[in-house]
């Protein structure tokens, strides 16, 4: 339906969109490996020695370890429940389905320093300290929302015969679960895990919001962003990050695929 | 009636007044019926006729919400799917897609604790008794439609169970295929002597493999009885139309004399007919009678002669190769009759607008209660 | 002949009671957990919020004693009033940018990439990953006075010194945030596009509609559904978008967000930060609802 010359502006349009796209996070290497104490043009030379850097910075090892105790258990933690809530919508009807699930959703749609201004509040009415905890039970509300939305599409394309094959083959409702169930929708499990991890290891306004004495990873380079010295560092950490981040896409998609393969559906989560 | 009809031997599955309700809809109101044992059994039907729920009901996927089930003597109320001497054939195969053939065959055997040695000689013999032997490591994707019905039948059978439930099992194959597994099955069951209960909305493949047939409309059993007795003698108009093609013409009961029926047929003329030949019963004076195509005869040559006799005229010829379907317009009727004639050696094929003498004989009428503006059913 | 006759006669068996209450049960008992988890750590922590809004802060003591004044103040202060102001209307620039901006790629990769869609969706959300934070910085690097594009400019003798407009002002909020939420905008709207069935663009040029009236009377109405959503994904969480005009916005681009966290922090007075997130949700919410009632009214007088 279009000609080739429509197709030729679009795909310049596109490639001038990825320049756009791509633009902020190509500097990240660029800088990190730029030989200078400041982020700015001219670039001076080839180093490595702001990673270097990064093995000596003890309060950025204890961010990092912090993140990721964090990221573990809201990732533990969302996957659980988004496998409850994803279970019961997918496969049974009851009152208030709808706005139950609408209701859980919610912080997919609502700004996240709301969420972070409401948990503060209650948290220190209440009189808990923060800590860790306390950003977990705030990324675990963010998370959920994910996990749901991984696990529904896992839920939904189990063809409900191969739990009533199970059944009529003699197991009861616990076996058939570990047997049949869950091995299915286990990359979706993963891949809900995976993305409940991801997001919280890059949280940034809850974890300001809710942290108490031990920071985490975003709010330690966020306390690091005023200190131009600390920049070519930062930098450098962000590299390493965007692999890490990429390695576990990678997985993800993996795992995905894997799902798509043994249940012969198609589509993702996009 | 005849002799096939009667059930024979133990009654195995009892259906008493089974009733299905979801919500207001009623998808089953309240059927009775007993499944002998060692039997093939069909249930046969449009979509929605409540056939694939009673199915359910038996499997015990689905609880009744009236009557009651039982299987071997046995109340089945409140007993869970996972504790029923059926097992199921489902009509998507239901193959566990994480495990390979064999895996698929041995699901049901773990809760018997066989051993390992034991286990695999019985999945051998499994799929051995399903022409799959040698495919047990096979992963499930990689089967073609037809295997996977059979990984589907065999792992059902390797449980040895007094029912199998088939849930359209054939639907997704294709017609040679599908052809080739209605008489694999029908040979399967004899081999291994357990009752079947088939559900299909296909009226050949019912009338291929059944003994009996139960031919359901609307939540309730039609008619009950063998595959010749649902052909020849159908109870009603819906059942004789959805099974085969049936010509109906109005008549009129005129009377009763030395234990015939009397009637007075709208294009056909005057006939007198046994009680046998009103499997529904008589029901007033205005009723109809229906006839198969293969029932009437076109007269070609001069000499022929029958029983009856009229004279129409050929108003569509559709010719299939080695038969030829006329439609004739007989007078008095208010459609016109469909004939089927083998295309034998040396035989001409008409041309609408040519006169046709149509021969047929008292004994291949059926007399129907109802009359109707057109064949119910289909 | 009746069907298994000689059994209907028999004594009236005990009706199996249907439980429309198991399956239910079964499913309350499953959803309760992420339920109960929403109920007490979102609905009652908002609830609190809307609370305090009504209620005054002396200190670290809050007088629980109902009050408007908190809402008055959000309401009327010239400062509150800007900064409400500002943030819709960055929002909106920034959703109406940002979805403008995206359908076209949209548009380029689900009509006009055959074999490598999902190559090209995966190259658009790669730069995703990269930390939020560290985003909105390169921005920061991007624009600033011995930035990127400063740099590039004189480099290429286009200007003499330094621009300074680039950066701290409401410009440079609206181009990280059209940045940040680029593929939110994108998918839905490729999601929306892909499933319009091929056969209706043949059938209206067959009907005689060239490529552009193909578009606006067949693909841009099948698509709107893609492109609310988009909307509205991008819309709600950039009105409380914190990080990004701290980083970039200077003075003139600061939003409601960060007045949010100055009163829940420094200036300690939670009840009026209370008031102003609850005055954000309701103008937000307002608006969102409004799209969609648009969009229904929309949609069906189309379809």
């Amino acid at each position: 339906m279009s000609a080739p010359r429509h197709r030729g502006w679009f795909r310049g349009y596109a490639i001038g969109y990825l320049v756009f796209l791509y633009a902020p996070v190509v500097l990240l290497p660029v800088f990190a490996f730029n030989d200078s104490a400041i982020i700015a043009f001219p670039l001076t030379g080839f180093t490595t020695a702001h990673f270097g850097q990064l093995w000596a910075a003890e309060a950025m090892h204890g961010a990092l370890v912090s993140s990721l105790k964090v990221a573990v258990a809201a990732a533990a933690i969302s996957t659980v429940l988004g496998i409850c809530a994803a279970r019961a919508s997918a496969r049974y009807e009851f009152p208030g389905r709808r706005p139950i699930i609408g209701f859980i959703m919610l912080p997919l749609v609502l700004p996240e320093i709301i969420v972070a201004v409401a948990l503060l509040v209650v948290l220190v009415q209440l009189g808990f300290s923060l800590s860790l905890w306390t950003v977990v039970l705030g990324h675990v509300l963010v998370c959920t929302p994910f996990s749901i939305a991984i696990l529904s599409s896992a839920f939904l394309n189990l063809d409900r015969s191969l739990e009533e094959a199970s059944q009529d083959l003699g197991e009861g409702r616990a076996m058939t679960f570990l047997r049949v169930t869950l091995p299915l929708v286990a990359p979706g499990i993963v891949a809900s895990l995976l993305i409940g991890f991801t997001i919280s290891l890059d949280e940034f306004i809850i974890a300001f919001f809710l942290t108490g004495t031990e920071p985490t990873l975003p709010v330690y380079i966020w306390s690091q962003l005023r200190f131009t010295a600390k920049l070519p560092g930062v930098m450098a950490l962000g590299c390493l990050m965007l692999i890490a981040s990429l390695a576990l896409l990678g997985a993800a998609e993996y795992f995905r695929r894997r799902a798509q393969r043994q249940t012969g559906e198609t589509g993702g989560y996009l | 009636m005849t002799d096939d009809d009667r059930p024979r031997g133990r009654a195995l599955i009892t259906l008493d007044r089974v009733e299905k309700r979801f919500g207001d809809v009623a998808a089953l109101g309240g059927v009775s019926a007993e499944i002998m044992e060692g039997e093939f059994f069909s249930l046969l039907g449009p979509s929605g006729c409540g056939k694939t729920t009673l199915l359910r009901l038996i499997a015990g996927f689905d609880e009744p919400t009236g009557g009651a089930i039982a299987i071997d003597g046995q109340p089945m109320a409140g007993v869970p799917a996972n504790l029923r001497p059926t097992n199921m054939v489902f009509q998507s195969y239901a193959i566990f897609p994480h495990l390979n053939v064999a895996q698929n065959v041995a699901y049901g055997l773990r809760r018997l604790r066989l051993g390992r040695a034991e286990t695999a000689r019985r999945v051998d013999e499994a799929l051995g008794m399903v022409d799959l032997a040698g495919y047990g490591s096979r992963a499930a994707h990689a089967l073609s439609g037809g295997q996977r019905q059979r990984v589907a039948l065999a792992r059902a059978l390797i449980m040895r169970p007094r029912v199998l439930l088939l849930d359209e099992p054939l639907s997704a194959l294709d017609k040679k295929l599908r052809e080739q597994m209605q008489v694999e099955l029908r040979r399967l069951q004899r081999a291994v002597g357990i009752t079947f209960v088939l559900v299909t909305h296909d009226q050949e493949e019912a009338l291929i493999m059944s003994d009996r047939i139960a031919v359901m409309f609307e939540g309730r059993i039609a008619q009950l009885a063998s595959p010749e007795t649902l052909y020849r003698r159908p109870v009603s108009r819906a059942v004789a139309s959805f099974i085969g093609v049936m010509n109906f013409f109005d008549a009129t009961v005129t009377g009763e004399a030395g234990g015939l029926i009397e009637l007075d047929v709208a294009g056909l003329g005057r006939v007198a007919i046994p009680p046998e030949q009103a499997p529904g019963g008589v029901n007033g004076a205005a009723a109809s009678v229906g006839i198969r195509p293969e029932m009437l005869t076109v007269l070609f040559s001069e000499t022929d002669r029958a029983e009856h006799e009229v004279t129409g005229e050929v108003v569509e010829a559709v010719y299939y190769g080695d038969m030829t379907y006329y439609d004739l317009k007989l007078p008095g009727a208010d459609r016109p009759a469909t004939v089927s004639m083998r295309n034998t050696a040396g035989r001409r094929v008409l041309r609408p607008g040519d006169a046709a003498r149509v021969g047929w004989g008292r004994e291949s009428v059926i007399l129907l209660a109802e009359r109707g503006a057109g064949p119910a059913g289909r | 002949m009746t069907p298994g006759g000689s059994d209907a006669a028999g004594p009236p068996r005990p009706r199996r009671l249907a439980l429309p209450g198991r399956e239910t049960l079964r499913g309350l008992v499953l959803v309760s957990p992420p339920f109960l988890y929403a109920l007490l750590l979102l609905a009652a922590p908002l609830t609190l919020v809307v609370l305090i809004s009504f209620w005054t802060q002396d200190y670290l003591t809050l007088d629980r004693s109902f009050t408007t004044a908190n809402y008055v103040t959000a309401w009327t202060e010239p400062l509150y009033v800007l900064l409400m102001g500002r943030s819709l209307a960055i929002s909106g620039i920034v959703t109406l940018t940002t979805v403008l901006l995206a359908y076209p790629i949209a548009y380029f990769v689900a009509f006009h990439v055959e074999r490598h869609k999902a190559l090209w969706l995966f190259l658009i959300t790669i730069p995703f990953w990269t930390s939020y934070l560290l985003r909105v910085f390169l921005w920061k690097v991007i624009l600033g006075y011995n930035g990127v594009l400063n740099s590039a400019l004189m480099g290429l003798g286009i200007t003499e010194a330094p621009l300074t407009f680039l950066l701290y002002n409401a410009n440079a909020v609206v181009l990280t945030l059209a940045h940040a939420w680029a593929p939110f905008a994108i998918l839905p709207i490729y999601v929306a596009l892909s499933r319009i069935d091929r056969s209706l663009l043949e059938a209206a040029e067959d009907l005689g509609d060239g490529p552009l009236r193909q578009f606006w009377r067949v693909t841009l109405p099948l698509s709107m559904p893609g492109v609310i959503a988009a909307a509205l994904i991008v819309f709600i969480p950039t009105v409380g978008d914190y990080v990004t005009p701290r980083l970039v916005g200077g003075t003139d681009g600061l939003m409601i967000a960060n007045m949010i966290q100055v009163q829940f922090g420094k200036a300690n007075d939670a009840p009026l930060g209370a008031a102003l997130s609850v005055s954000a949700m309701l103008i937000v919410a307002a608006i969102s609802v409004c799209f969609l009632w648009l969009n229904h009214r929309f949609t069906r007088e189309s379809g």
